[in-house]
């Protein structure tokens, strides 16, 4: 039998489209799943954690699902994809919606773009909203394949701030520059949508099938 | 650098693509898959569906052909025309569309774009902002919103309105001149100038475009975040390809 990729669907943005670019990356190699349930949670080979919308929001769908302690101990103990807000909400606080306490795996908060940045004479935008360029700012397999500097989509008014600085596998400039992509051990979590970033998306998401950490 | 797009549109009838066509090595030159898939290979930045077909029947149809797009083509999709409830939205984000664009109906019920950014988030609900100019010659511009293809005026200031939808949450703000639809003679820089100014979300520049160096107008004279085109690409007088670089030539930053 085929592995299962899980995709954890707690009702907060859709997941369609990462279904659809895991299952095109997976082929043969393994079953995706889109789920809520603990349990297959649990026996899942893999998980992917895809989140949109507000924090408080998403907090609040975790709990709903039951899901706090699975989305924890997936992330402790297989191969794990944070997407978008599954990055965000694996920290510890963040100043959406007056401040939101989150999963608190990683230590760190999440903060909002400071409004008035500029770039080139342009006033930026919130929220940033189209491709910008990733710096890998070490080696990992999931990087590979990739060059440095390539272009993923990205849509968020929020950014992660980790404490401990090792954590940080990728940044971008946008105004400031903030960390885009963390990995730890079996983790690796990222701002950006690999599902709606083309060939370099899916040879990301290829990668994360492929990896054995 | 955050990259500025060009997003190619597709006018959609019952499922097919029309405006003519005329890819030469696309089999079926109106199966909206594969001139989507063909955008993408061309490096299209997203791909926006508007869904111009007029019985409810073959609104599904549009959900399907959403589906289809989704499961072969990695980019952002948007859908618009004929979005009217949080149902609609629902239908359109399920079936992969990555953001819905309303037009019409935040005209006649702006409380609908406040619920469906609170139900869906910012990040997928786009405003379509059919704009005409209304000032006479000599006075200091304005513009107006107006609805069913620019026949029928709302007497809704067109800067205040896009302030409004903001306000509500839109995420994005995609801009049509009516007064340069269909002229080819390139964007109103004006308008869209005026609009990127007056809100903090990004805004698409749409409407006019007739060759590559309106693309680029509306970027560093505009500074419209993106640029939506149709006709140009649809009969392939540009590919892609060549407007980013021609873009790029010229000093904006694109995604190559």
């Amino acid at each position: 039998m085929a592995k299962t990729i899980a995709v954890i669907d707690y009702g907060m943005g859709n997941l369609r489209s990462v279904s659809k670019a895991v299952e095109r990356v997976a082929g043969a190699h393994g079953k995706v799943l889109v789920t809520d349930d603990p349990e297959l949670i649990q026996r899942a080979e893999r998980v992917v954690f895809p989140g949109q919308g507000a924090a408080r929001d998403c907090m609040a769908a975790i709990s709903q699902h039951r899901l706090n302690q699975a989305v924890l101990e997936a992330s402790r103990h297989k191969p794990f994809l944070g997407i978008c807000m599954g990055l965000q909400v694996l920290m510890e606080f963040s100043e959406e919606n007056g401040g939101t306490g989150l999963l608190g795996l990683l230590e760190g908060e999440v903060r909002r773009f400071p409004v008035g940045m500029e770039y080139a004479g342009q006033r930026l935008k919130i929220p940033q909203m189209g491709w910008n360029q990733v710096h890998q700012t070490r080696a990992h397999p999931l990087w590979n394949g990739i060059s440095q500097d390539t272009r993923f989509y990205f849509v968020h008014s929020f950014y992660v701030v980790p404490k401990q600085s090792e954590l940080v596998a990728g940044t971008t400039g946008y105004g400031i520059d903030f960390t885009s992509v963390i990995a730890r051990d079996n983790l690796f979590a990222t701002q950006f949508h690999p599902e709606k970033s083309a060939a370099a998306g899916l040879r990301l998401l290829e990668n994360f099938i492929r990896w054995d950490p | 650098m955050l990259a500025k797009r060009v997003i190619p549109c597709l006018d959609v009838d019952a499922g097919r693509v029309v405006k003519g066509v005329k890819f030469v090595d696309i089999r079926d030159a109106g199966d909206p898959v594969e001139v989507a898939r063909r955008y993408n290979e061309e490096g299209a930045d997203e791909i926006t569906f508007l869904d111009i077909t007029a019985s409810s029947d073959d609104r599904e149809t549009m959900v399907h052909v959403v589906e289809q797009v989704a499961g072969e083509v990695f980019i952002p999709l948007t859908v618009g025309g004929g979005i009217r409830s949080v149902d609609d939205v629902r239908r359109m984000l399920n079936g992969g569309a990555d953001k819905v664009a309303i037009n019409t109906a935040a005209v006649f019920n702006p409380e609908f774009v406040k619920q469906a950014t609170e139900r869906f988030g910012s990040q997928c609900i786009v405003v379509a902002i059919d704009a005409k100019q209304v000032s006479n010659p000599g006075e200091p511009l304005k513009w107006e919103i107006f609805t069913h293809g620019g026949r029928k005026p709302t007497g809704l200031d067109a800067l205040q309105w896009a302030r409004r939808m903001a306000a509500y949450g839109a995420g994005e703000i995609l801009l049509t001149s009516m007064d340069r639809d269909g002229t080819k003679i390139g964007f109103d820089l004006a308008l869209t100038r005026a609009v990127c100014e007056a809100v903090d979300i990004p805004v698409i520049a749409s409407g006019g475009v007739g060759n590559l160096q309106h693309l680029v107008d509306g970027v560093l004279e505009g500074c419209a975040d993106a640029v939506l085109a149709a006709s140009i690409f649809h009969f392939a007088e540009y590919s892609i390809g060549e407007a980013k670089r021609y873009m790029a030539a010229c000093g904006v930053e694109v995604r190559l």
